[in-house]
């Protein structure tokens, strides 16, 4: 899998609105919707649900990163969005740093292995503090989907 | 006892792999150690520490990891590791 396979390409945030958790949850999943996905009350249902794993340990993992996500009906495969804020959001984060890079999935109820790939490859692509220092960096829906891209071939 | 190297062998039985609900729980529990913690999986040589690291494990049921703590309390801090890499399910994670 790579991250291009499941990062929605027209729901990419450049750059967050939000500066709270719920606020960056609602507007990320806003955008998937805006994107095409999800009909309904099921993007509020999302939000609720991410919400909720929330509760159970935060997922924002230190420097800088948090990877928000949930299971869902809605969706017959994984998928998700990358968004960035500039000023940074407090996230109850494991280093009880602000987040600026967030990285939203939402996969099908029965597909583990799918969850566990796509966590293997955000990582891959978030524990090169070059990569996360230039997607930080990025101010285009394009420059980030370039990068993402890039990170898919890590050099090193 | 600062040499002190101890190795486990542990095979996930979690039906969602080890996710990153334990993963973050395993890298705090680590945190709480002076001892050095890494996980040997095939290729990958993981910084038990990290989160971000350990999500790069991306280990499903069935996988067999290597747990390898060495240090001061390596002998304090190898049960609560297995015990979080052996949960069956996110449910029977210990507090963190």
């Amino acid at each position: 899998m790579r991250m291009s396979d499941f990062v929605v390409r027209e729901a990419i945030g450049p750059e967050l609105s939000a500066t709270t958790k719920e606020g960056v949850i609602r507007e990320m999943v806003g955008d998937l919707r805006a994107a095409g996905y999800f009909k309904g009350g099921e993007p509020e249902d999302i939000v609720k649900a991410i919400l909720k794993r929330e509760l159970l340990g935060s997922t924002g993992i230190g420097r800088g990163v948090a990877i928000p996500h949930t299971k869902h009906n809605s969706v017959d495969r994984l998928i998700g969005t990358v968004a960035l804020s500039k000023s940074g959001v407090a996230f109850d984060s494991l280093d009880g740093e602000p987040v600026y890079v967030f990285v939203l999935l939402i996969s099908p109820q029965d597909r583990p292995g799918d969850h566990l790939r796509a966590l293997e490859n955000v990582s891959r692509c978030l524990r090169d503090d070059g990569f996360v220092r230039s997607l930080r960096q990025a101010t285009s829906r394009e420059a980030i989907w370039e990068l993402l891209q890039e990170g898919e071939n890590p050099t090193h | 006892m600062s040499g002190e190297i101890l190795q486990r062998k542990v095979t996930i039985t979690n039906p969602h792999g080890f996710h990153m609900r334990p993963a973050t729980l395993f890298a705090q529990t680590a945190g709480r150690f002076q001892s050095t913690v890494v996980i040997l999986c095939d290729d990958k040589r993981i910084n038990g520490k990290s989160p971000l690291e350990l999500m790069f494990l991306a280990a499903e049921r069935g996988t067999e990891l290597t747990l390898e703590v060495s240090g001061p309390d390596a002998e304090a801090a190898i049960e609560p590791l297995v015990k979080i890499l052996e949960a069956p399910s996110a449910d029977d994670l210990p507090d963190p």
